[in-house]
């Protein structure tokens, strides 16, 4: 019987295979799927900080305060309606998902602000959850911000949670950091027990009609995966936090290659939204089959087994010969000509 | 047990109501709505009455509805009860006398209000109440909010035992909307009150089929008249049980009260008689002039109906040699109104038996519409009886006319008053400031032991409201049932700092040595030379501390936005000492906590975050200049100097400016008509940002100007000649339209004082810079450095000679928005999407159109005073306008047309009669005339000319009578606007018959879905999944389809539209409608700020709701089914989206998913199943016979 089981955060997991944050953990149902699927945890859907103001605005605006000074009436929706707060409802979810759920449940912030970062972090943790994902979704658009400056926005807040909650807290960050690696070791300094690579950047899109900017929520391809698989294989060994893979596993294909790669659980979501929660054991299995063939005994075994430091030629992965790669393609012929 | 509880009339008599009644029947009224509310929302939540059960409340049509359904609930056993004021009492009165003939215990309670005569007013006075005193009925009046609350249960207990209903009556908004310091009664108490034994009775009396009875015959000559006397002993009975509940409620509350209160001295020579909120300034006055050694007092009347003539004798002291009976209602013709005439009644029979002497009595009005009425004047009418009284007075105005008004001391002040701490709020509507008022009396109402009241006054308008808080402190009870008085506010605060400029009397309330806090962006350096040199004069000769703030520097820095409420309340704790500063800063957060804490922690941590900033932020400006100085520019101000007509200049403007008050009876209009025209006079200058047209990227579209809410976008044509003397910022650009002479320029310009910022044009340009995809052919500015400029323009765009119309052509957008608007700068809401309507309507039809406008939002931006934006054309041509009432505006209309109709046929008749001396071709052109378009039009206003002059020379006897007749030869367009409130609800029954009917009216309907203009109120309209009030739970059954019952008429036009998705549609649908010979009916989309969303997507929202299928698009013309074509044409595409696009993104239905998301849901998927259907339905209809035409109407 193969060994399956994997370290995160500190908590040992049946199995690599984790749901990312997507919208399957709104619904009990769709979460109790996942765990019978075999998830190993769930990370629950984003508590987004946007989310929360514009509701917190509307509500404060056409609700608690209307404001119309208008004799006649002075607001124009029911003043006492019992309401509950984005955050409330996210830790009723919680609640839910602990009652009814075995496996680990990951509370995902999503946020850029300290504001109110701390307190909601109390919260999550009061409520029971696991462990806290800090998805740090922030588009630094700013010329007058340094890149330091923005690292030191990151660490702000770790910090501040850090300070407040004794939890588990995992940091998913984007690609676009000058030096990662160093990156990594500040947030590991500043007490996260884990890193999550990548988040993706939801894209606006140009709506050609209208020439107005929409939003385009695209789901993942599986080359997306690559990426990954690099910095995966860059950081292995050289942190002592928990590493997880985000974005582009579709098939075990994938999984394997990342924790080869080493990574220590592997996140999926645009497979189960398309796939529905079954994809997970179909890749599950998958991944077993391929492990006995190989005559792999555990996950242990593989987990970081082609990382950079394990390789012959550790430049392959550091600085991928991009000029094989160009050469190796050769144009379909009439598109240059 | 009591507990101490911060709350207005309203809520204080809802609790008990709530908690004594199974059935609430309802209907939204001001000022009478928010009981309803609060039982609707109550219910919502779960919250059980005295047996344990959730009340069923029920919104009707009517008040006739909830009336019938009044009394069927009580018939049938039930306790019920119902909310109501003003018209809505009035609708109610055949029930009363039902219920009351029946013997029905019942309580209904009263804000009561003025009625509408010569003009509607939502204030309070007792012309509702007084038109029940035959209904058999009891009336009882309390006159203050915690008197509301004792006498709901008190009326209750007494209508239980003995068995007459109970009106239950208190001043609309002096005693409904004042917010004050209670003893709350508890359950236990409520419940001690009622007898079990009594409503076992109430329900053994029901009607059941267990042991049936018969109830409601018709009766003959012979036995009617002995039934109406067999009631007499409950009628005798009853005070004496009114008392006994009073009695009984002493004896559980220590608070006593009697048929007739007296207060004063024991030997009064004068007392004045009256009932209501009155009734307490008078109290006031006396024992501040008893302290005095005056021998006055006062009776309070409590039940007035059974009239209790012996209590009353019994109350008044022996010693009275005078009395004044004030009445706040007005009986046209009678010699004394109805209380008046009572007290004579009484005093006179006592009189004649011998009991005692007659006093002198006097009759005086005072109050009417919630005119103030001061302790001053209270002193009037003492110092009247002092010197043999006039048999009637009034008080409170100027009566230069008839002379019956007393003059009073209005720097006359009580020791009362003296004793409490007064404060005064200046703030706009949409500043917080009244919120964060009653946050203030709720924190030293519940914090502190002081006494605490506060009432607040509005102005009429939707947009930029200013509203004023009055506020009093104090240790022992406030009965000063008026505004605080000029000199004696402690505090006076201004919220915004325009109002320096727009408003003298600024601090007239100021006391001498008070504080004086202004919301500046001016530091404390630099604020002296921002105010007025008035201003500054009254900060010296009083002595003010003069502080200041930047508070919406503060908000933003604390991440609130625009929003000061928090903030400039924090300011008066930290300054104003009614509380140590610590233990208010702790309050106000605490308060924070409450309004906030269960809804989202974030704002809290934000208010927090913004209390902890003000502190900081606010600087006592110290020491104060010496002298006056002041080295301003010219600031922005409504209009003046020349070319204003004087009648503006004398009674508009002193409105405007809040003057209205000082107005003699002389100088008002006899008969509530009032001129057009008026709304251009006001300049209100309350955008931020206006529109700056850039004439290089536009195509010249129109589209700004059709959405414009308050007409301030304009486009004209003229020729380039025209613009020679133009200002040299005056944008125009040669037309691109081929259809003018070569050299006609158009320009698109801006009322920038008129303009309400709403962005709205600039959301519905559809051109971008190539280069700039953000910037469009009209962007939004700030105002500053454009208002001088603009303005000029904007005059010079007015002066501008009119385009010939009849060279423009109507059927295009752009082109039909070259027609001048005859509805301008209305006092709507910002965004507004019911005002683009009429003002199409008035652009295509102004110059002929009779107007019969539903009392609602229309109505009131339509005609509330001072101004009116209905307009007139350079031939003084335009809308005639008038509201009648709520529920019969179609009946109102049909009367107009058919009045128009007939007196056409007379004149036609007389042209008939008189064709020898006219000429008969001119008879004949007159009499058969096609005025079905404008050109017809026209040349009939020629013929009629013509006739006029041949008539003034003509010595036929019946000249004369034509001539008088003669301009109903022209056709009239009659529009009957309104709300769905009106078309859905309470009018729908006068609505349908005028459908029904072959003449010819424009129908409408503004259908913003909710009763907008009373606050949100769910009407037939209201989709379902929407909150709205009175659906506090989300509404749980599909909007009415309003336009598809009415096409079951064949022969009327019906059409639904929504500019916002296809203007040109709604363009073709006004002129069909108005050219179709018979009735028609528009049902207008028309988003409003009741929908929960900023007004500035107000046309986003309607490509949504269309595109959603929730608003389809269709036509139905029963001139294409004349022609042998199927009438009904589906003018929008199947829905693209799908509706939860819709409702997510609007608060009306996002917030359900936040308070009952298992319901939410559910209706989501209803509307989404609805709108397929609905849109199947309609697709059906419009391919019901594929032998229709190919060119439709």
């Amino acid at each position: 019987m193969i060994d399956l089981s994997t370290d995160y955060l500190g908590l040992r997991l049946k199995n690599p295979l984790v749901p990312s944050a997507s919208p399957l953990t709104r619904d009990l149902d769709s979460a109790l799927r996942l765990e019978d699927a075999g998830a190993a945890a769930v990370v629950m859907y984003s508590l987004f900080e946007e989310e929360l103001r514009a509701e917190d605005a509307m509500l404060d605006r056409f609700v608690i305060n209307p404001e119309l000074g208008f004799g006649e009436a002075d607001g124009f929706l029911p003043r006492d309606v019992e309401m509950s707060g984005g955050l409330e409802r996210y830790l009723t979810q919680l609640d839910r998902l602990k009652q009814r759920l075995e496996i680990p449940v990951v509370a995902s912030l999503n946020g850029v602000t300290p504001s109110g970062w701390v307190e909601l972090g109390r919260e999550l943790e009061r409520g029971g959850a696991d462990a806290l994902e800090l998805n740090v979704y922030h588009v630094a658009a700013d010329a007058g911000i340094s890149g330091a400056a923005v690292e030191a926005r990151y660490l702000e807040l770790l910090t501040e949670l850090r300070r407040v909650v004794s939890l588990p807290i995992v940091m998913k960050l984007s690609p676009y950091f000058s030096s990662l690696p160093d990156f990594v070791r500040q947030i590991e300094e500043a007490g996260a027990q884990g890193v999550a690579l990548f988040n993706r950047f939801y894209q606006p899109d140009i709506d050609l009609d209208c020439l107005r900017m929409v939003d385009a929520l695209r789901l993942s391809r599986p080359d997306e995966a690559l990426l990954r698989i690099r910095w995966m294989a860059i950081l292995h060994g050289r942190t002592r936090l928990t590493l997880a893979a985000t974005g582009g596993v579709h098939s075990e294909s994938e999984a394997l290659k990342l924790l080869l790669a080493g990574a220590d659980v592997v996140h999926l979501a645009s497979c189960l939204l398309q796939h529905g929660p079954e994809k997970l054991t179909e890749i599950l299995a998958f991944m077993q089959n391929w492990m006995e063939e190989k005559e792999y005994e555990s996950i242990a075994q593989l987990k970081g087994s082609m990382s950079q430091q394990h390789l012959p030629d550790p430049s392959l992965v550091a600085r991928a010969s991009y000029l094989r790669v160009l050469d190796s393609f050769t144009p379909r012929p009439g598109v240059w000509s | 047990m009591t507990s101490v509880l911060t709350l207005d009339g309203n809520e204080a008599v809802a609790r008990i109501a709530y908690l004594g009644s199974e059935v609430i029947a309802i209907y939204p009224i001001t000022p009478a709505s928010s009981m309803g509310e609060w039982a609707d929302e109550w219910a919502a939540q779960g919250r059980p009455n005295l047996w344990g059960a959730v009340p069923t409340i029920i919104e009707m049509q009517s008040e006739g509805g909830a009336a019938g359904t009044l009394h069927g609930a009580l018939t049938s056993g039930a306790l019920a009860t119902s909310f109501t004021a003003s018209q809505g009492l009035l609708l109610m009165i055949p029930n009363l006398y039902k219920i009351a003939g029946e013997l029905t215990p019942m309580v209904l309670h009263v804000a009561a209000r003025a009625i509408a005569t010569h003009a509607l007013s939502i204030f309070g006075d007792h012309s509702d109440v007084m038109a029940c005193r035959a209904t058999g009925c009891a009336l009882l009046a309390s006159n203050s909010p915690q008197e509301a609350q004792d006498f709901a249960v008190i009326a209750q207990a007494a209508t239980l035992a003995g068995r007459i209903p109970l009106i239950h009556f208190f001043d609309g908004f002096r005693t409904s909307h004042e917010v004050a310091k209670i003893d709350a009664l508890d359950t236990d108490t409520v419940g001690a009150m009622l007898d079990a034994a009594c409503i076992a009775e109430h329900r053994a009396r029901a009607l059941s089929p267990e042991h049936p009875v018969l109830r409601g015959t018709s009766q003959n000559p012979d036995v009617f008249f002995q039934s109406r006397e067999r009631a007499n002993p409950f009628y005798d009975a009853f005070p004496q049980g009114v008392q006994a509940a009073m009695d009984r409620f002493a004896a559980l509350t220590g608070r006593a009260y009697h048929l007739f209160d007296y207060v004063g001295a024991a030997d009064a020579e004068r007392v004045i008689v009256l009932m209501g909120s009155g009734a307490e300034t008078v109290h006031e006055t006396v024992e501040h002039l008893v302290a005095r050694g005056e021998k006055v007092g006062v009776v309070k009347v409590r039940l007035y109906r059974p009239f209790a003539a012996d209590a009353l004798l019994a109350a008044l002291p022996a010693t009275t040699q005078a009395v004044a009976v004030l009445d706040r209602c007005k009986e046209p013709g009678a010699d004394g109104e109805p209380l008046y005439k009572d007290v004579v009644t009484a005093l006179a029979q006592a009189a004649a038996d011998g009991v005692r002497a007659m006093p002198r009595v006097s009759g005086g009005r005072y109050g009417l519409a919630s005119k103030e009425f001061t302790p001053g004047m209270v002193k009037a009418v003492f110092d009247e009886l002092a010197g043999g009284a006039r048999r009637q007075f009034t008080v409170g105005i100027h009566d230069d006319l008839t002379h019956l008004s007393l003059p009073w001391d209005a720097g006359f002040r009580t020791d009362a008053s003296k004793q409490l701490q007064h404060a005064v709020f200046w703030g706009l509507g949409s500043d917080g400031t009244v919120s964060a008022n009653k946050n203030s009396i709720k924190i030293l109402g519940e914090a502190t032991a002081l006494q605490a009241q506060g009432y607040f006054v509005y102005d009429s308008k939707k947009s930029g409201a200013v509203t004023v808080s009055h506020l009093r402190f104090g240790p022992a009870p406030i009965r000063s049932a008026y505004l605080v008085e000029p000199g004696m506010a402690g505090f006076v605060a201004c919220h915004q700092p325009m109002f320096v400029d727009r408003y003298a009397q600024l601090l007239e309330h100021a006391a001498p040595d008070g504080v004086f806090l202004l919301n500046t962006p001016a530091g404390p350096d630099a604020v002296w030379a921002t105010l007025p040199a008035a201003l500054q004069e009254e900060i010296l000769a009083k002595r003010l501390q003069l502080w200041v703030i930047d508070a919406y520097a503060v908000a933003a820095e604390a991440g609130m936005g625009r929003r000061i409420n928090t903030i400039m309340q924090t300011c008066f704790f930290a300054i104003s000492g009614v509380l140590p500063k610590d233990a208010a800063i702790a309050a106000i957060k605490e308060a924070v906590d409450k309004t906030y804490g269960r809804k989202s922690r974030r704002l809290v941590e934000l208010n927090y975050k913004a209390i902890d900033l003000t502190l900081a932020a606010l600087h006592h400006v110290s020491p104060l200049p010496h002298a006056v100085e002041v080295e301003r520019g010219a600031t922005p101000s409504p209009a003046q100097g020349e070319g204003i007509p004087d009648f503006v200049r004398d009674i508009t403007l002193p409105i405007y400016f809040g003057h209205g008050d000082a107005l003699p009876v002389s100088a008002m209009p006899v008969d509530g008509t009032w001129p057009l025209g008026t709304a251009q006079y006001e300049k209100r200058n309350i955008a931020l940002e206006i529109p700056v047209w850039d004439e290089d990227l536009c195509t010249q579209c129109g589209k700004c100007v059709l959405v414009c809410p308050h007409s301030a976008v304009r486009s004209r044509l003229f020729d380039a000649a025209a613009a020679a003397s133009a200002p040299p910022t005056f944008k125009h650009v040669p037309v691109r339209a081929k259809d003018y002479p070569p050299g006609t320029h158009i320009s698109y310009q801006v009322a920038p004082e008129d303009c309400t910022g709403c962005g709205d044009c600039v959301e519905a340009c559809p051109i971008h810079d190539k280069s700039n995809v953000s910037r469009r052919a009209i962007n939004m500015a700030p105002i500053g450095p454009l208002r001088e400029q603009e303005r000029t323009n904007f005059e010079f765009f007015l002066g501008l000679p009119e385009f010939d119309r009849g060279a423009i052509k109507h059927t295009t957008i752009p082109s039909a928005m070259l027609l001048d608007p005859l509805f301008e700068f209305s006092g709507a809401c910002a965004g507004c999407g019911e005002t683009p309507y009429i003002r199409l309507a008035t652009q295509l039809f102004g110059d002929r159109m009779l107007i019969a406008n539903a009392t609602g939002c229309s109505s009131i931006y339509g005609g509330n005073l001072p101004s009116t934006p209905y307009t007139v054309n350079a031939a003084g041509r335009g809308p005639a306008w008038s509201n009648s009432l709520f529920e019969d505006n179609a009946e109102f209309g049909l009367g107009m047309r058919l009045a128009a109709d007939q007196l056409m046929e007379q004149a036609r008749h007389l042209v008939r009669e008189l064709a020898g001396e006219l000429g008969g071709d001119l008879a004949a052109a007159l009499v058969e005339a096609d005025q079905r378009n404008e050109a017809g039009i026209v040349a009939q206003r020629g013929r009629v000319a013509t006739l006029r002059a041949k008539l003034a020379a003509s010595k036929h006897p019946r000249a004369a009578e034509l001539d008088s007749l003669a301009e109903w030869l022209i056709r009239r367009s009659v529009w009957i606007i309104g709300g769905d409130g009106w078309a859905y609800d309470i009018g729908f029954g006068g609505l349908d018959h005028v459908l029904a009917l072959p003449y010819d009216v424009n129908i409408l309907v503004l259908d913003t879905e909710v009763y907008s203009n009373t606050g949100g109120q769910t009407s037939k309209a209201t989709p379902i999944g929407a909150v709205a009030k009175f659906s506090a739970g989300g509404k749980a059954m599909a909007k009415k389809d309003l336009a598809k019952l009415a096409s079951g008429y064949d022969h009327a036009y019906v059409a639904s539209v929504a500019y916002g998705a296809k203007d040109v549609h709604t363009l073709r649908v006004f002129h069909e409608a108005e050219s179709y010979p018979g009735p028609s009916l528009i049902v207008a989309y028309s988003p409003c700020i009741a929908h929960g969303y900023d007004m500035l997507y107000n046309l986003r929202q309607q490509d949504l709701a269309v595109k959603s299928g929730h608003w389809p698009l269709f036509r139905s013309d029963p001139r294409i089914a004349e022609a042998g074509g199927n009438p009904f044409r589906l003018d929008s595409t199947a829905p693209t989206q799908p509706i939860q696009a819709f409702m997510e993104s609007e608060t009306r239905f996002a917030m359900l998913q936040r308070s009952h998301p298992e319901a939410a849901a559910r209706f989501l998927a209803q509307a989404q199943a609805d709108a397929e259907r609905r849109y199947q339905a309609y697709k059906d209809m419009a391919q019901g016979r594929p032998d229709e035409p190919s060119s439709g109407a």
